[in-house]
């Protein structure tokens, strides 16, 4: 795989089978409650038909390597579910955007912003 | 919202990690407001998000280690999980949902290991949410290629006369490994065999405890 | 398509989410068993309506994949790959 545009295979980032790479890391982390939140929105708007895991996938992969290495892995999700749920017209950007403010507006923690 | 009853000890009995004293960041106000948004518009209730969370919370490796001991002791158990993984699991109570489930049996002559090069795709309805290595990139990466010197990484080293199978999960199945018996268990009950069962022994980077290390 | 058809992935290399790993495609293994069938994943990832397809477990040797001189020829990777991107192909003369 190449970084030269000119040059493209058309193999993308995310298809890594076989790349070279170091060690196996061995850190975990517990998940903490609003990634399980995140885990929990997944499956139940997916599950409701809004979008598919499929779109999920798709969402990820659309954001390119640098997310993957600089977002945590329900960051990632958050913002596909996101994405697919704006495709599929659950919520406009306007009302995501004045939520948003207003949930910021409560609190600088989550335990504060999370008190609606 | 009314205060919630996750608000103490993760499952594993490990604190949460202090989302609550750190500074919100731009993610986690973005999942305030979804969620907000999609119980106002009738997508769905906070009770049913904490049900969720609590049935995801609910399945851990424990789930797939009975399958495995009753497969090790149960011969009718172990055709049915072989032919039809997901109706074997049900049928022994488990709510693994739509997932569908091929399980894969180590033998003498064969090791099998589990992937997802592709992302992440993993037996949660069964095992829980994975590990964090296998959604490496190292782990995606290499095991498809080098898989002895993963499981050596692991502490898995297998004879020449061994084949090893990876099984990259691309599609709609998800895979959960049997690990051989281990020898000096003759007679043990399915319960106590399952305490044998590692998680990592039913993704193929493991295998399951020996009577003496238990 | 039946089991043990002997197969070629297509070497194509769209854009887009696809299920087919690069690291299979132009190659050729047998086929372990046929599943599905399952809507085509990706049709779904845009929402649209998706075509249900047969859905085949692929089983692909590591010289196959990596080359004759793989540390463990014979070792195996098993893929469930789409049937649209599997040509029946001839298998290897026994010698």
């Amino acid at each position: 795989m190449t970084n030269d545009p000119q040059n493209f295979d058309g193999r993308r980032w995310h298809d890594m089978g076989g790349n070279a790479a170091g060690p196996i890391p061995t850190d975990q982390h517990d998940f903490s409650l609003w990634e399980k939140r995140v885990d929990a929105l997944m499956v139940i708007s997916s599950s409701k038909g809004h979008f598919t895991v499929d779109g999920l996938r798709r969402v990820l992969e659309d954001m390119g390597p640098e997310a993957f290495e600089t977002m945590s892995y329900y960051e990632r999700w958050i913002a596909s579910v996101n994405q697919n749920l704006i495709e599929a017209g659950v919520y406009s950007t306007a009302e995501l955007a004045a939520r948003m403010t207003e949930v910021a507006a409560r609190g600088p923690t989550y335990g504060e912003a999370s008190d609606g | 919202m009314p205060h919630d009853h996750h608000d103490h000890l993760s499952p594993s009995g490990h604190p949460y990690r202090a989302d609550d004293d750190h500074p919100l960041t731009y993610w986690q106000q973005m999942e305030i407001a979804i969620r907000e948004l999609l119980i106002e518009k009738g997508v769905t209730t906070a009770a049913e998000i904490n049900a969720q969370i609590d049935a995801m919370d609910s399945r851990n490796p424990s789930h797939g280690a009975a399958v495995v001991a009753r497969a090790w002791t149960d011969p009718a158990f172990h055709e049915a999980l072989m032919t039809a993984a997901s109706a074997a699991s049900r049928e022994m109570g488990f709510d693994i949902g739509p997932m569908r489930l091929i399980a894969v049996e180590n033998t003498v002559d064969v090791h099998n290991v589990v992937v997802c090069t592709l992302c992440s795709c993993y037996p949660r309805n069964l095992l829980g949410l994975p590990p964090d290595w296998y959604k490496s990139r190292a782990y995606r990466s290499r095991t498809v290629k080098e898989p002895r010197k993963v499981l050596a990484e692991f502490g898995v080293t297998l004879p020449e006369t061994t084949t090893v199978r990876v099984h990259d999960s691309t599609a709609d199945m998800r895979y959960i490994v049997i690990p051989t018996r281990p020898s000096g268990t003759d007679g043990w009950t399915a319960d106590a065999l399952a305490d044998l069962v590692t998680r990592d022994s039913m993704i193929g980077t493991g295998v399951a405890k020996s009577p003496k290390a238990a | 398509m039946a089991e043990r058809q002997f197969m070629r992935v297509r070497p194509d290399m769209p854009p887009g989410h696809v299920r087919t790993p690069s690291y299979l495609r132009g190659k050729t293994g047998w086929v372990e068993r046929t599943l599905g069938p399952f809507p085509n994943p990706e049709q779904l990832a845009y929402g649209n309506p998706a075509d249900a397809l047969p859905l085949m477990r692929v089983r692909f040797t590591m010289a196959e994949v990596w080359g004759a001189d793989a540390p463990h020829p014979q070792d195996t990777v098993d893929a469930e790959i789409y049937a649209h991107w599997l040509e029946l192909a001839e298998p290897p003369h026994a010698t």
